[in-house]
Parts: C-alpha cells; sequence; structure tokens
C-alpha cells in the first residue's frame, strides 16, 4: 500500500523516472480462484435475499468479480494495472454472456433431440403416421431440403460469383455504383417478402402451383447478395501485384482473372459461398408460402408440395402433442448438425485451397 | 530478337493529373538504360508506358508514340495484350503466383496463353531458370511452392518468369529495391549477361548500380511537388556520371539536392 502512494507521489509530481521497475504484482491464480469466490458470493447473496432466478445470482456474481478484481488490483498492482484487469475481467465476462446461450441451445437440442433420432427417423416419412402418434421420421424433409438448397445454390452461386468479379475487375461508374447499390439492398430483404414476391410472380401470375423449385427461387434472391458480398470481399484481397503480374506477362485479363486472382482466392470463396448455404438452410418462411410442406415423400422439386427441415420443425412444433414435439427437437438437431457440416467442410476446403508458403 | 525503342512526345496522366510531360527519347537494343532521378518524379510512370501497364490503372492515360521499330504502341488496331507479350516486365516486390509451384510459375505465360507440350515445357522451364541463375537452387524442388523461396530468389524467379515468353525487351521496375547486397549483386551480374539477348531498361534508386550496369543513363527530374516530371537529359553512362550537359543532373548524382 505504501509502494503505491509513494509511486502515485512521484508521478503527480511530474517526474517521468519510477522509484524502481519492480512492481508488486498479484499472481498468476489470481483471476481464476477469484472467480470461483465470485460465483460463491454471487450464490451465496442469492440464498440469502431468497432471489430464485439463477440470472440473477449469475449477475450478482459478475459484478462483485469485475469490482472485486479492479479493487484488488488497485489495492496491490497500480491504477494502471487495475484498469488492465477491469478490461480484461469485462471481456472474459462479455464472452461468457455470448457463449452462455450458444452452449445452453446446443445441450438443449442434444438432450431433447436424440430422443427419438435413430435411423428409423432419418429413413422414413410422415406418410403413414398420424401427427399425435410416435413414429414417423424426417426423410422427406431432408430429400427437400437438399434439393431445394442445391437448386437455389445452383441459381444463386454463379450468379453472385459473376457479379462479384464484374464489380471487383471491371465495374466502373454508374453501373457498378447501381449494381452495388441494389446487393446492399438485397442484403435487407426479409426472407417472407423474397417468398411474397415469388409467390405473386410464379403463382399467382404465371400460375404455377407450389414446388420445391419455388422455393429454391426464393432462397437464391436470398443466398446471392451474401455471395456477391464475400466474394467481393476475397476478390479484393487478391494483391494487385499478382494482376499485373500476370498482365505484364502478356495475359489476357480474362485469363489472369481466371487462372490468377480466382485460384488465389477460392479458400475464401468457397467458404463464403458455404455460409450463404448455411444461412438459407435455415428460412422457414418462404417454404412455407412455396413448398407448402407435405407429409410424403415427393421427390421432385419441380412438382407438388415438398417437405423441408425448419418447415417440418415448424409443424410439428404447431401440432403440440409430445410425440411431435419430440419430432421437432430431433429435426432441429438434425438441421444444427447439417449445417456445422456444412461450415467444417468449409473450414476445410479454405485450409486445403490456402495458398501455401512451402517452407 | 531484342528490339529499339523510340519515344516521341510522350504524356501519361492519371485523371486530370499529368505524371510525365513530352518525352522524347531512344532505347538502343541490346543494351542497358538506366532510369535516374528522384521519387515521383515519373520514372515508374514511364516505364508502365513502354509495355502499355499504365492504362491498367484506372484513370491512366497516354499520349505520344512509342515505336518499336517501326510499329507504333499506340497505334489504333495494336493489341496491349500482345505488347506485353513483346515487352516483359519485372516488378519492384517480388510476386510469384502463390498457388502455383516454382515450375508452374516460370511456365505460367507461356501455359497461360495457349498450351505447350509437357516435354517442350520443361525445356523452357529450365532453360528460363537457367537464364535467371536460379535453376542450382531450385532444380530439386520444382514442385514446392514459389512462394518458399527467399526473397531474392523470388525476384530471379520472376526473371524467369519474364523471359520464359522470350521477349524482345524486358523492363525492370527498381528490380533490387526489396534485396539484400548479395542477391542484388547476383540481379546485376544477371543483367548483365541478359543484355546479350534481350533490350533492358531497368529504373533504380541507386546511382551505383546504375554505373555499374547501364551502358546508358536517363535522368528524370520534376519541377516542384504536384508538377509532371521531365526528362532532363539521356546520354552514355559514363559520361552522366563524369560529365553530365546539364547542371541539375550533376547537382542530382553529387547529392546537392533531391
Amino acid at each position: 500500500m505504501s509502494l503505491m502512494t509513494d509511486r502515485r507521489a512521484v508521478s503527480d509530481g511530474g517526474s517521468p523516472l519510477p522509484v524502481s521497475l519492480k512492481q508488486p504484482r498479484l499472481p498468476r491464480w489470481t483471476p481464476p480462484v477469484f472467480a470461483l469466490v465470485a460465483a460463491g458470493a454471487g450464490y451465496g447473496i442469492g440464498q440469502a435475499a431468497g432471489l430464485d432466478s439463477t440470472v440473477q445470482c449469475a449477475l450478482i456474481a459478475g459484478a462483485v468479480f469485475v469490482l472485486g478484481t479492479f479493487a484488488l488490483a488497485a489495492g496491490v498492482e497500480g491504477a494502471r494495472q487495475a484498469k488492465d484487469r477491469l478490461a480484461t475481467s469485462l471481456v472474459w465476462l462479455a464472452f461468457l454472456i455470448a457463449v452462455v446461450p450458444l452452449a445452453s441451445l446446443l445441450w438443449e437440442t442434444v438432450a431433447r433431440g436424440t430422443k427419438v433420432l435413430d435411423g428409423y427417423f432419418l429413413s422414413h416419412s410422415m406418410g403413414t403416421t398420424p401427427d399425435a402418434l410416435p413414429g414417423g421420421g424426417i426423410y422427406h424433409a431432408i430429400i427437400g431440403t437438399l434439393e431445394q438448397v442445391g437448386l437455389a445454390t445452383l441459381i444463386a452461386a454463379p450468379l453472385g460469383l459473376l457479379t462479384a468479379i464484374y464489380l471487383v475487375e471491371y465495374g466502373r461508374g454508374k453501373l457498378a455504383r447501381v449494381v452495388t447499390f441494389f446487393v446492399d439492398v438485397m442484403t435487407g430483404i426479409p426472407s417472407i417478402v423474397a417468398g411474397l414476391f415469388i409467390l405473386s410472380v410464379w403463382i399467382l401470375i404465371l400460375g404455377f402451383g407450389p414446388s420445391g423449385f419455388a422455393g429454391a427461387m426464393a432462397l437464391a434472391i436470398l443466398m446471392m447478395p451474401v455471395v456477391v458480398r464475400s466474394t467481393e470481399e476475397m476478390l479484393k484481397l487478391v494483391p494487385n501485384e499478382l494482376r499485373e503480374a500476370s498482365l505484364a506477362l502478356g495475359v489476357p485479363k480474362w485469363r489472369t482473372i481466371l487462372k490468377v486472382v480466382l485460384p488465389t482466392s477460392i479458400g475464401g470463396i468457397t467458404t463464403g459461398v458455404m455460409l450463404a448455404i448455411a444461412r438459407i438452410t435455415g428460412e422457414t418462411a418462404p417454404v412455407l408460402l412455396l413448398v407448402w410442406g407435405a407429409k410424403t415423400i415427393n421427390n421432385n422439386p419441380f412438382q407438388d408440395a415438398q417437405q423441408s427441415l425448419p418447415l417440418y420443425v415448424f409443424q410439428q412444433w404447431q401440432q403440440g402433442s409430445d410425440a411431435s414435439y419430440d419430432r421437432a427437437w430431433a429435426a432441429a438437431l438434425v438441421l444444427i448438425a447439417f449445417v456445422m457440416i456444412l461450415n467444417l467442410v468449409a473450414r476445410g476446403i479454405a485450409r486445403w485451397k490456402a495458398p501455401k508458403t512451402g517452407r | 530478337m531484342a528490339k529499339r525503342i523510340d519515344v516521341s512526345g510522350l504524356s501519361a496522366y492519371y485523371g486530370s493529373h499529368k505524371a510525365i510531360d513530352d518525352i522524347s527519347m531512344t532505347v538502343e537494343p541490346r543494351s542497358v538504360t538506366a532510369f535516374i532521378g528522384p521519387s515521383g518524379c515519373g520514372k515508374s510512370t514511364f516505364l508502365r508506358t513502354l509495355n502499355r501497364m499504365h492504362e491498367v490503372t484506372p484513370s491512366g492515360r497516354v499520349e505520344g508514340k512509342v515505336m518499336l521499330d517501326d510499329e507504333n504502341l499506340y497505334g489504333s488496331g495494336v493489341d496491349p495484350v500482345a505488347v506485353r507479350r513483346t515487352i516483359g516486365m519485372v516488378f519492384q516486390r517480388p510476386n510469384p503466383f502463390p498457388t502455383m509451384s516454382i515450375f508452374d510459375n516460370v511456365a505460367a505465360g507461356l501455359r497461360l496463353n495457349g498450351s505447350y507440350k509437357k516435354s517442350e515445357l520443361k525445356d523452357i522451364v529450365e532453360r528460363s531458370l537457367k537464364g535467371a541463375n536460379l535453376w542450382n537452387e531450385v532444380k530439386d524442388r520444382l514442385n514446392k511452392p514459389g512462394s518458399g523461396l527467399s526473397g531474392g530468389q523470388q525476384q530471379r524467379l520472376c526473371i524467369a518468369r519474364a523471359i520464359a515468353v522470350e521477349p524482345q525487351v524486358l523492363l525492370m521496375d527498381e528490380p533490387c529495391s526489396a534485396l539484400d547486397p548479395i542477391s542484388t549483386l547476383a540481379i546485376e551480374d544477371l543483367i548483365g549477361e541478359l543484355k546479350e539477348r534481350f533490350t533492358i531498361v531497368i529504373v533504380t534508386h541507386n546511382m551505383q548500380q546504375a554505373a555499374r550496369v547501364s551502358d546508358r543513363t536517363a535522368f528524370f527530374n520534376l519541377a516542384a511537388v504536384g508538377q509532371p516530371g521531365k526528362l532532363i537529359e539521356i546520354d552514355e553512362t559514363e559520361r552522366i556520371f563524369s560529365n553530365p550537359s546539364v547542371q541539375a543532373t550533376e547537382d542530382y548524382i553529387s547529392g546537392r539536392f533531391g
């Protein structure tokens, strides 16, 4: 304590020289131990005050931890280190607040979803199963999701890729600005509006029936701006020197883009497309409007209603029976796993295709 | 093989800003011509106008004539792609293609311009790497990525890549400024060998280097910041460094300004 006041007196006096380069430091185990103490304090205070909610207890523990480490560090280590500890503990707290819901969501889905998730569930449709009874499965929904998302990707990925190439490599002046503006606008389109747009054009005006393809078109509208944006960023990361090196060899511009720019950025582009796929896989609203949902297997995405995983979850939840709740959780788990696998594949491709240093 | 370059009345712009003003000079075949001058005087811009790389920059624009023997590079109907195949370029920072192996880097210019037989490519790659004095260092790891080489090796790889397409002229934009003295020496020796086959133009900030490698030297200067750069004089290197005809050249070379 005396050391601290000494040093403060020195620095207040305007002298730049500290008395010594050595400063008292808290031992390294202080923060974790103090976290335990704070957790205990939060629990204790909660018990004493008769609080029911664990959230309240956790908030008290968090406040105790942040203020406690600050006070402790201010007392032992000095003002600058105390501020450092304050920032560090706030970052940790923010991290916990972000991770806890995620972990709890995963835990809940796994715990409830594995109840009916088995080979039968994955390989059968709801064709002969009444909604209120156990049994049935999601085979028709998996087929539907794969086909709709696949078709949407076939439409949106090439269009998005070409748009991004135009914007980065060729786009100058007014047209490029207009395209960028509309891509920005498209990014903000609510999924239900995309669904209504296709509904009015495809089903109401042109008179087609509901189909997986109609849903895929709406999903493509949602996917395209995401692909354009991510691809644009990746292409901008390619150093201009590489383009110039290729052009200076007498390689035409289109070949430079195809053979030098795209291979250099293919890892990032693939990741972007995969993430866009992951984003549209969970869309429910356009599917509800355009694909309608079905209880039986329909392998043809161009005719008649289909099912999809998010829509299946929604419909099973609507049924309201215990059996359908179980099925909804299991389907949600499959959906999460599907998106997670896509992300892992994307990371794998990005690592595999990344330019190698080769030391 | 090597060709003469005849520049007359050449001005280059970035948008409305004039970067170089009314330059006329002759670059002799099978010789090394060095461009020296203070930063921002337009040496690199001028170099880039010689193979139509200037117009790759958005808003880049050129006026005037560049004759390669008896063909105007800026004449109507001239394909900039064909110009760049004839006049190769080596950049300030080594820039091998990161996705390609050493072999593919050297073969890039040929492969991206048409189909070649594997055996044919092999010969050309070996010849080019030998020409760039890099063959002995990389012959056992031609399939490794080019970005794994050291800076000096990467620059020689870029030179090999440039000479693999057999250009008539080789433009070098400060090829040694990012390299250590030993790699610099290797590249200067290489320039001495390459001038037997190519016309070489080199931009350099290092006046000793200009004196060492070049046959003729051009001195560029600008009146003030924001003013376009001008060619002050071009002459035999020996004369420029011993007895230049313009006072500004002598001041610059002896370090009295710039």
